[in-house]
């Protein structure tokens, strides 16, 4: 598929293994960055280097509360990405659902060997 | 669709920038899956998915020995693929190159991973491209073709052999 050129959209933002853990994290819910820093074991400056980076492609909305600014996931820019590897996920799934009725034939085959 | 043969959904994840994963549980334990795998008559049987029919499945299944399937896909156009088993322990690990044979300049690596609880197998694939384009050119191949394909059709063999 097309995609644009560009460093700042989702698919590189999610390339990136300590983005992807931040955004498992903030999956289960809205947290501020010291929670995020505690879960991931990761410096708090760079925390909000990848936070930033996030929030630069919308993957990640901020909010302020009081003194503290709560961080959570707006998964809306990874539909593309979901959009892309359907396709592909489509083929192998074919695939899987024709070697489900195999592997049942197998199965029959071998009880019969034991019986 | 919900019967007693239904096994999880392919998971499809990309953990790198050159690596494609593809995990999927099976309700059998994983040496049957490992035989349906290696076997080219069963290969045949699954590996075209809907896209259409294999015709040719070898498989020389020894460390340094190939392999090799071609498909004719219902368009009528054949796709093939080939490769070199790198390692092998029978039911467990299966390590190969592969190659694309439109594009023979690329191989990539894939390592298929059974393991199994309580009688039902887990296979992980793992491909390793050589860079982030050919990568993402192996996934955009999903798309070809893939939209036409009637999404009923497995369920209706399934049905049809009970």
């Amino acid at each position: 598929m097309a995609r644009a050129a560009t460093t700042a959209d989702a698919f590189n933002a999610v390339a990136e293994l300590r983005r992807r853990q931040i955004l498992d994290v903030l999956s289960e819910g809205e947290m501020p960055v010291n929670d995020l820093v505690a879960r991931i074991d990761l410096a708090q400056p760079l925390v909000s280097k990848h936070l930033r980076v996030l929030r630069e492609v919308g993957l990640v909305d901020v909010r302020q509360e009081g003194r503290h600014r709560r961080y959570r996931v707006n998964s809306q820019p990874l539909q593309p990405i979901y959009d892309w590897v359907r396709n592909y996920e489509e083929l192998w799934s074919r695939r899987f659902d024709r070697l489900d009725v195999v592997l049942e034939e197998l199965k029959e085959l071998e009880d019969e060997d034991d019986a | 669709m919900t019967h007693e043969t239904s096994s999880g959904t392919a998971v499809i994840t990309l953990p790198t920038d050159t690596q494609i994963l593809i995990t999927r549980e099976f309700n059998a334990p994983r040496h049957l899956v490992y035989r349906a795998w290696t076997t080219p008559d069963l290969i045949k049987r699954w590996w075209a998915g809907d896209r259409g029919d294999v015709t040719v499945a070898e498989v020389d299944l020894r460390v340094g020995g190939g392999w090799r399937y071609l498909m004719t896909a219902n368009g009528g156009f054949e796709v093939a693929f080939r490769g070199v088993y790198h390692e092998i322990t029978a039911n467990e690990r299966l390590v190969s190159t592969e190659i694309y044979e439109a594009f023979p300049e690329v191989e990539a690596v894939v390592t298929n991973t059974f393991t199994e609880k309580d009688g039902r197998a887990t296979l992980t694939i793992l491909v390793e491209h050589p860079n982030k384009a050919t990568r993402d050119a192996q996934i955009d191949s999903g798309m070809e073709g893939g939209l036409q394909e009637s999404m009923n059709h497995l369920d209706q063999v399934a049905i049809s052999l009970r």
